[in-house]
């Protein structure tokens, strides 16, 4: 007889989801059999990011569970299924068939449970406006939801969301990003009226607004008007609103219906009531997530739902966590509208005090509320600029105490305020990370360098310790502790790109615009020191390379170039060269390709396919290369860049012109993709992908930036590479036409350009960025700083500037004199350089183990002793 | 031992802060010139990869306790040696051979290897 129990989770979504993973990772399966029915028809994907569905390419990328299962013996998950029934006498649960329902008579399958869990989650409520049921009106809850929303704006006009929340804001600016002319109606006198006051509700109606959205507050609903469908709505006193699409978003219900009729205790207004524990009044069952009221009060935030889960896990395991509220603080996720409600924001703790800044210009309004004696931080709205919210937040739940003038916590750099104490202030049990519960001192643990995790950056945190991964809005506080706890070990992560220059890349990408200097010396004298290494230097020759575009080996600079690019080509061990001939998309004609067996046969190179849809030629003696260049020249290639932090290749599959699926030309969008960027000088190497469809053949996400067709267009991925750490790039930007994609594309790369760290990739980049990829679709979609313009006419300047640099070389003496042997034997092949054979083509001969030539001398033959 | 100097270059041939190759007594001899036009010459040789590359590495500066020093970084995998003495900095027990030079008249002439 087994003595396993069941347990049986009702609802699969985020909650229902944290708490399998819970239980499996602190072994509850060792003991239980876990079944999850789940109502609707896919696992549980990452609702509070529901509005990135329009962007996304499918519901795939919003899902917390890609694989479809646990893939675990002892967890059963049961999707398309709802409950319809629950006898807690009986202990069974009643299952509605989906796919059966119409056959079966009086409900489906009948389930046992030893214990039971409730995670229903909530439900949109819809107020009683006479219209409600017309077609187009709409709620916000589930990707059925989106797709029913999309479909219908497909053939509107103008839509309107009942309800100026933060889910309304939400949904507004998606009805904008549909097309739609927007309006939000909201029955309280201001925005968010639950979040913020009555100033901080007037600056933000100036922000919504700017996203194109037209508010009404203090406006109620008379009723939706229509027949059939909707046509508009119909507002007491005042005029009505034309519109095809209405949506719902006056708050949330919980979904307590199965323990009501169950007879379990509800809270007084909804949901099911719990304790500590999160056990309801049957002793067998427990709720969590947004149908649970611990202690009568309902929680419609994720952070607190995945607390309960853990709670409950730990209390099946006999432990005795306990639920004891929460953090309600948010943070609106609207792109480029900073808005911060937190703590006791209306300052009801009696006699506390409020300090306000404000400034009607420029849009800000920031509240803090103190404690009556001015020592502690209560709460506090910001609106208009929300930076200090990752500092001011911990402040409040850690209870510690406030700086002398709290007000400089609030004023804007210019006016005293500005760093101040920062996150570095805080006490090590300050959650930094509400949404997953991080502590600072979890994050100065994983970057202990004597600890067990020794994370070195963002990136390495946020994978270790899961902060940061889900609102991103603590990445800003992640990174100042990170940044404080190196700089006070005296770890040498500081910025600075190495001894001779205390900047970092960034900062001296800015200082080189600013003064336009073009030479090494002009930058080492005025913000350096020494003469310079094989970091600075290499980096400064990109970052001339990137504002002045002339030749690499142009006399001023050539003597900064790093290894690759002070030859054009790639050193291989022997010092020889490989040379890569440019096929841009990988698309050649058999005459080129004839070409280049021909040049690899009479300069007997050795010649191998490469990753990059090329063909790289090995053995290349220095003096060769502009010989085996002015062929290739000759025959109407360049030679490529393999070398260089620059482009590398764009990758292509044969697309639409040939392929049966294809539903665009990926090969000519990788070509015209290749030439647009080639030559470009980057913080590390870019590489590109274009797939014609969605089968993905030219793996296009594994690269820097990816190309995915559509059946409207492109979708544009960053952020992916191969390597050592692969990374896959992520959506950007969907359906778009070939016009904006290359503007988005030439924005993103010159945002990276100007920003990353010398040799980050894009992924690494876009990590350590606060916000992350929301900030890059900030800049670069949406063009919050108004940088569009002006990142694209760099680009357009590259074009326009770019020239074949090897061709340049064969055609100036000055710069051919470098490709000699010898300075005073010019035709005397270097001896040193010898090859054998193998699997009939060349290899190097090894020389530090195989002299060669005598008298040479050998490495390994050098006498070891003290400096003479 | 006498000296034979071998002129390889004028100084003008090298540009400031890098170095060219030289085919010297039957070795590849790398000659560099830093930012105080003074002259050095070290076997061509990395003695870490056996490879004949070191003129074509970037020349700087590290700080030390006893000043800034010159040093070539190598090409291949960036070892960094005392344009003076050929010592490895960030490993002693590395070091490349050096060569006696000079500049006459303008015309840059190696003599004998040093050890
Ligand atoms: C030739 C090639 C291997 C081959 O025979 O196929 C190659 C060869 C080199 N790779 Fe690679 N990589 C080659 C494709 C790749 C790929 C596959 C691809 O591009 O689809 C990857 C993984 C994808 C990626 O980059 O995300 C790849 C990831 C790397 C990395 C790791 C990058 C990273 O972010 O982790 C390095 C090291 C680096 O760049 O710092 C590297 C560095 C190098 C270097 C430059 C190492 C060096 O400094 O000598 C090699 C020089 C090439 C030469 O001498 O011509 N190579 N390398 C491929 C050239 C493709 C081309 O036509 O340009
Ligand atoms: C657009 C949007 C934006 C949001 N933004 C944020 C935010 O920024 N920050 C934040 O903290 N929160 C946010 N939220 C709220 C957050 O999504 C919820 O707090 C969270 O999803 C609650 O998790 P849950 O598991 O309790 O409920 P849910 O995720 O709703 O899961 C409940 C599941 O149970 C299923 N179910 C219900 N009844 C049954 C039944 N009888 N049988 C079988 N299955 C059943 C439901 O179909 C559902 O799949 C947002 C929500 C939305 C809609
Ligand atoms: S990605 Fe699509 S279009 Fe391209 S080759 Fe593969 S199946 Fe064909
Ligand atoms: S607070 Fe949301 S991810 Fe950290």
């Amino acid at each position: 007889m087994s003595t396993r129990q069941r347990l049986v989770v009702v609802g699969h979504g985020m909650v229902g989801h944290r708490f399998v993973q819970a239980a499996v990772e602190r072994g509850l399966t060792d003991t239980h059999d876990i079944v999850v029915v789940g109502e609707e028809p896919r696992p549980a994907y990452d609702r509070v990011a529901l509005t990135s569905y329009f962007a996304a390419s499918g519901p795939e990328e919003l899902s917390l569970l890609p694989e479809g299962s646990y893939g675990h013996p002892a967890v059963e998950l049961r999707l398309a299924t709802e409950v319809t029934a629950l006898d807690p006498q009986a202990r069974t649960i009643t299952l509605g068939d989906g796919a059966m329902a119409a056959g079966a008579v009086g409900g489906g399958e009948v389930l046992a449970y030893d214990q039971l869990v409730l995670a229903t989650g909530a439900a949109p409520f819809v107020p009683p406006v006479p219209g409600r049921e017309l077609d187009g009106c709409f709620v916000y809850r589930t990707i059925e939801d989106l797709d029913a929303i999309r479909a219908a704006s497909a053939h509107a006009t103008a839509g309107v969301v009942i309800g100026g929340g933060l889910l309304g804001l939400e949904a507004a600016n998606a009805l904008v990003q549909l097309g739609l002319e927007t309006h939000v109606v909201e029955m309280a006198p201001r925005l968010m009226p639950v979040q913020l006051d009555d100033a901080g509700g007037r600056t933000l109606v100036s922000h919504i607004a700017k996203l194109g959205v037209q508010v009404h507050t203090g406006v109620a609903t008379e009723a939706i008007t229509g027949d059939g469908s909707v046509s508009g709505l119909a507002l007491r006193g005042g005029d009505g609103i034309d519109a095809q699409v209405v949506v719902f978003s006056a708050g949330i219900r919980p979904r307590d219906a199965l323990a009501r009729e169950a007879g379990l205790d509800l809270a007084e207004r909804g949901g099911v009531l719990v304790d500590e524990q999160c056990r309801t009044s049957d002793a067998r069952i427990w709720a969590i997530g947004e149908c649970a009221a611990p202690g009568g009060r309902m929680y419609g935030l994720v952070a607190p739902g995945y607390d309960m889960a853990e709670v409950v896990v730990d209390a099946l395991l006999g432990g005795a966590g306990a639920f004891t509220g929460a953090d309600m603080s948010t943070k609106l996720k609207l792109l480029g509208v900073d808005v911060a409600s937190f703590g006791d924001a209306f300052a009801t703790t009696e006699g506390s005090l409020e300090l306000v800044y404000s400034d009607a210009v420029a849009g800000v309004y920031k509240k803090l509320v103190v404690s009556d004696d001015g020592t502690r931080l209560l709460g506090g709205i910001l609106v208009g600029d929300a930076a200090a919210y990752g500092v001011l937040r911990p402040m409040v739940s850690s209870g510690i105490a406030l700086p002398e003038n709290p007000e400089e916590l609030i004023l804007p750099g210019s006016r005293g305020g500005g760093a101040g104490s920062g996150a570095a202030a805080l006490p090590d049990e300050a959650q930094i990370c509400s949404c997953n519960n991080v502590s600072k001192g979890e994050i100065l643990a994983a970057v202990d360098e004597s600890g067990e995790h020794r994370c070195e950056d963002v990136a390495g945190v946020k994978a270790c310790t899961g902060a940061g991964t889900t609102c991103g809005s603590c990445v800003g506080s992640v990174k100042a502790i990170i940044e404080d706890h190196f700089a006070r070990t005296g770890k040498e992560v500081s910025r600075a790109l190495c001894e001779h220059f205390a900047l970092s890349r960034q900062e001296l990408f800015d200082v080189v615009s600013v003064h336009g200097y073009r030479t090494f010396d002009a930058i080492v004298d005025a913000h350096g020191s020494g003469r310079g290494c094989d970091i600075c230097k290499p980096a400064i020759a990109s970052i001339l390379a990137s504002q002045l575009g002339t030749h690499v080996l142009a006399p001023e600079n050539a003597t900064l170039q790093d290894t690759n690019d002070a030859y054009l080509a790639n050193i291989q061990k022997n010092g020889t060269y490989s040379v890569v001939p440019r096929i841009p998309g990988g698309e050649i004609t058999p005459e080129k390709l004839i070409v280049i067996g021909e040049v690899a046969r009479d300069f007997d190179l050795y010649t191998k396919i490469t990753g990059g849809q090329r063909i790289d030629l090995f053995g290349a003696r220095l003096e060769q290369l502009p010989a085996i260049w002015g062929r290739l020249v000759e025959a109407g290639f360049e030679s490529g860049h393999a070398y260089g932090k620059s482009l590398r290749t764009v990758k292509s599959c044969v697309g639409s012109t040939w392929c049966r699926y294809g539903v665009q030309d990926s090969v000519g969008m990788a070509i015209a993709l290749e030439l647009r960027y080639r030559g470009l000088r980057s913080p590390h190497k870019l590489k590109g992908g274009v797939s014609g469809c969605a089968r993905e053949c030219a793996e296009a996400r594994a690269k820097d930036f990816g190309v995915i067709a559509t059946e409207k267009g492109w979708n544009l991925y960053v952020g992916g590479n191969g390597g050592a750490t692969p990374a896959h790039a992520q959506l950007l930007a969907g359906d778009l036409d070939d016009e904006r994609l290359v503007r988005y594309l030439d924005r993103f790369l010159m945002y990276y350009i100007r920003t990353a760290d010398r040799l980050q990739r894009t992924a690494p980049w876009i990590d350590s960025l606060e916000g992350g990829l929301d900030r890059v679709r900030e800049v670069v979609v949406d063009d919050a700083l108004g940088l569009g313009s002006e990142l694209e006419a760099e680009m357009s300047r590259h074009v326009a500037g770019y020239f074949d640099e090897w061709r340049a070389t064969i055609e100036d003496p000055a710069k051919l004199a470098r490709f000699v042997s010898f300075v005073n034997a010019p035709g005397t092949p270097d001896p040193n350089i010898s090859f054998d054979v193998e699997r009939d083509q060349i290899k190097p001969r090894n020389q530090a183990s195989h002299p060669v030539v005598e008298p040479v001398s050998l490495g390994s033959s050098i006498g070891v002793g003290a400096p003479a | 031992m006498s000296i034979t100097w071998t002129p390889v270059c004028h100084l003008s041939q090298i540009a400031r802060e890098s170095g060219v190759a030289a085919w010297v007594h039957g070795e590849a001899v790398a000659v560099f010139r830093d930012h105080t036009d003074a002259v050095y010459a070290l076997s061509n040789i990395d003695p870490k990869t056996g490879a004949s590359v070191l003129s074509r590495g970037i020349v700087g500066t590290r700080r030390r306790v006893e000043g800034d020093v010159g040093f070539v970084a190598s090409p291949l995998l960036k070892q960094p040696y005392r344009l003076s003495d050929g010592v490895c900095l960030d490993d002693e027990t590395l070091k490349v051979a050096t060569y006696e030079v000079r500049v006459v008249g303008g015309s840059i002439e190696v003599g004998a290897r040093r050890d």
